[in-house]
């Protein structure tokens, strides 16, 4: 199985970590794993995207021209690649910040108020960690148990609090 | 019977290949003196540039190494970065200091690397046949400002120690010259300090020393001395430019 | 998982180079290879090294043949527009012999080019780049743990045979994360270089560091000597991957991460009924000829697909391995443009004819 995810959004909204807890995820499970981030000028307060594939098999390319899935955190991301799902993936949209609906209708569209409920729950810069939920929970790329273990040990543990935060973000987004 | 003038230990047993009046074996000696003085040769490594004095390293017997036309700074920084218990010195022209190099000078003063460096100031490019360099005087006649230096187009006479001092990282930079005894001692006083600063871990040290060229002024050595003094000294005059180690005991 | 970790290649690579027991590194800043520097800032103080942020890439790698002279493991690592200015340094260090890595995370060019991958370096890597008589062994990883491995190896190689290494990645390389796993190395007991200029203590003849040599007879001989180290080193350090190239009716060449996308795109062909191989050259120089032999062993009918992040500069490398006994063709992106697997799938159905 493999599974190869674009993760896009404002730079600043944590794109390349939640790629990172996707890859750091798979690596812990034996997988192969690449995370592949866009990089120079379009990181400076542009556009964040990365690349992140999970398999059973060696990454040959680390770049994503068909992902199977795809998590949007701003409308011009959406707007990029949301072309490029291959049929029957799925796509991640945080609504609270994406106005339009998915023109596609070969795929699965997951909308979720993710800047809303991180906002909400206190944690605003934590939406990231609720698209990463619920892109687990929606493809089964991870257990739960195997998702929280993954960012128990990407988070640093002498920031406990940083931790809890997380987790609670991804459970929310697990759960929505 | 007892030996009262001798080759230094530090100065190799082999001839200079230097033009006939050329002041360079006279810093040499005074260089080799100093680290056989301080008992340093086998702390020592030194760093030879591209211009005349480009075989410095057949003529030291410390370990050498030769550096890019200008880079001799920067090489020496990497020898000091690797081996910070030993004794560094570059030993450059002034095409090779300021203008290939200044760079290379301006920054390894300003990091107050531990490092000692003995500039050769004439004036002119020697080993290439008497060009002009970047302390070529205005008016001055070499081979590329054929009808002298015009400072319109080809730019003013660079000022290295003046320069520098206004820099926080040097410790010491005296500018000397060897055309009298008295000169000549103090020449040797002044590079001895520079090592002896460095070994302190104090910082950068700078010795210009005002030279000649006579072969390429087209002068005998003494014609050649005194030209200097009536017009180099004048745009370089001599003395110490910075001196951290004064203002400590001050 | 073993002791992997999630690492950025540039970060990984930086590591590696501490565990092979660099301790010194001299850089300045360019995109895509900041975070080397950046790495080396944050942990050579902690162990008691050396980082310094030169005033230029002229400087940064004539601080390096310094270190390296002095006898320690050194390294630089600049992108294609720095490599150019380090020209001249490299060149001074091969023609006095000095070990040392210097790594190129390729960007577009020429000029100032752009920021994202390519390999348009080859000919400067492989062909000279300085001027004179010499080589650089250069090392092409196309994943972040090769490229850890290939990091020890080449201080290693840099020692065994006095010479610069360069380890040449590309922006995707270097900015990529993959697992990677550290092995343990013995860098804490690496032997004295009796040739270096580390004091003579009065305890032997001083040691000169030096590439000018005015007798021409003098100089030849130098550079025959360091030639018997280059066939050596051809002898004994050929590193490529080949996979099922003497069956296959179209051998795809790649390096780096061209040889990934390749790969991906072999795949994508064999399922469609192509008999697709490839050679990954590993060692660029030196350049893996056995491979081509091992190809055309069996039948020379067969057609070779440079594929590359340039204008094809390794094609010509490829026509001297194949040498007229089999047809050579190039596909290539430049510019910083990554080619995608279906680009050369398309490129393979063009060769191979309707399936």
């Amino acid at each position: 199985m493999t599974y190869e995810t674009i993760f896009a959004g404002f730079g600043g909204q944590g794109i390349l970590f939640a790629g990172k807890v996707i890859a750091y995820a798979g690596m812990i499970e034996g997988k192969n794993v690449s995370h592949l981030p866009s990089y120079g000028p379009e990181m400076r307060g542009g556009t964040a995207n990365c690349s992140v594939i999970v398999s059973d098999v060696d990454v040959a390319s680390p770049i994503i021209t068909e992902p199977s899935a795809l998590v949007v955190m701003n409308g011009p991301s959406l707007d990029k690649f949301e072309k490029a799902v291959v049929p029957s993936g799925k796509i991640f949209i945080d609504s609270s910040l994406i106005s339009r609906k998915c023109e596609r209708e070969d795929v699965d569209v997951y909308a979720i108020p993710a800047t809303k409920m991180a906002n909400d729950m206190g944690i605003p810069k934590l939406a990231n960690m609720i698209m990463v939920g619920k892109l687990v929970k929606e493809t089964g790329m991870f257990t739960w148990e195997q998702l929280k273990g993954a960012v128990t040990k990407l988070v640093p543990a002498a920031k406990a609090a940083m931790l809890e935060s997380n987790i609670k973000a991804l459970e929310a987004g697990y759960n929505f | 019977m007892e030996k009262v003038f001798q080759r230094p230990h530090a100065l190799s047993d082999v001839s200079f290949h230097y033009c006939p009046g050329c002041p360079h074996g006279i810093v040499h000696r005074l260089v080799a003196e100093v680290i056989d003085e301080l008992g340093i040769e086998g702390d020592t490594i030194g760093v030879a540039p591209v211009g005349c004095s480009v075989f410095a390293y057949n003529y030291f017997e410390c370990d050498m190494q030769e550096a890019a036309h200008g880079r001799a700074p920067a090489v020496a920084t990497g020898i000091k970065r690797a081996r910070p218990d030993k004794v560094v010195f570059t030993y450059q022209g002034d095409g090779d200091l300021a203008a290939i190099g200044t760079a290379e000078t301006v920054h390894i003063a300003a990091r107050g690397e531990n490092v000692t460096t003995i500039f050769i100031n004439n004036a002119i490019y020697g080993m290439t046949g008497g060009q002009m360099a970047p302390t070529t005087l205005a008016g001055q006649v070499t081979q590329t400002s054929p009808y002298g230096r015009d400072i319109k187009t080809q730019g003013n006479p660079i000022r290295v120690c003046e320069m520098l001092s206004t820099l926080d990282g040097p410790a010491y930079i005296e500018r000397v010259t060897v055309d009298t005894v008295a000169h000549i001692k103090k020449a040797k006083a002044a590079i001895k300090k520079a090592f002896q600063t460095q070994m302190e871990g104090k910082g950068f040290t700078l010795i210009e020393v005002v030279s000649t060229c006579p072969t390429n002024w087209g002068m005998s050595p003494q014609e050649s001395f005194e030209w200097m003094r009536e017009n180099m000294l004048k745009h370089y005059p001599l003395g110490v430019y910075k001196d951290i180690t004064q203002e400590e005991e001050a | 998982m073993g002791n992997k970790i999630l690492m950025k290649g540039n970060e990984a690579l930086a590591e590696a180079a501490i565990r092979a027991g660099c301790r010194h590194f001299f850089g300045y800043p360019i995109t895509p290879q900041t975070e080397v520097s950046a790495y080396m800032a944050k942990k050579m103080p902690k162990i008691g090294g050396t980082f310094l942020q030169a005033e230029s890439e002229v400087s940064a790698i004539n601080m390096v043949y310094g270190a390296g002279g002095a006898g320690v493991r050194v390294m630089t690592s600049s992108s294609s527009p720095g490599i150019s200015l380090k020209q001249e340094g490299i060149s001074y260090i091969a023609g006095a012999d000095v070990p040392c890595v210097i790594v190129n995370i390729v960007r577009g060019g020429p000029g100032l080019g752009g920021i994202q991958p390519a390999q348009s370096d080859y000919f400067q890597a492989t062909k000279g780049g300085g001027h004179g008589d010499y080589h650089l062994v250069v090392l092409a990883p196309s994943s972040i743990q090769e490229m850890v491995d290939l990091t020890s190896d080449a201080f290693d190689i840099g020692d065994k045979y006095r010479c610069p290494v360069m380890i040449m990645g590309d922006g995707m390389l270097g900015q990529m994360m993959e697992p990677v796993e550290f092995k343990d190395t013995d860098a804490e007991s690496l032997p004295e270089k009796e040739w270096a200029t580390s004091g003579t203590g009065m305890k032997r003849k001083k040691n000169i560091i030096n590439s000018l040599f005015i007798e021409a007879s003098e100089l030849e001989d130098l550079v025959l000597e360091r030639q018997k180290r280059y066939d050596a080193i051809i002898a004994n350090e050929v590193r490529y991957e080949a996979i099922d190239t003497e069956e296959a009716d179209i051998v795809l060449v790649a390096y780096g991460t061209t040889a990934r996308i390749a790969k991906t795109a072999m795949a994508k062909a064999k399922e469609k009924g192509y008999k697709v191989g490839i050679i990954r050259p590993i060692t660029l120089w030196p350049f893996p000829f056995e491979a081509f032999e091992k190809a055309l062993s069996k039948n020379t009918n067969k057609t070779f697909l440079a594929v590359e992040m340039s204008m094809g500069q390794m094609v010509e490398d490829v026509r001297l391995a194949v040498n007229g006994r089999a047809d050579v063709q190039f596909f290539g992106r430049t510019g910083g443009v990554v080619p995608t697997p279906n680009e050369i799938l398309a490129k393979i159905e063009e060769i191979g004819g309707a399936k």
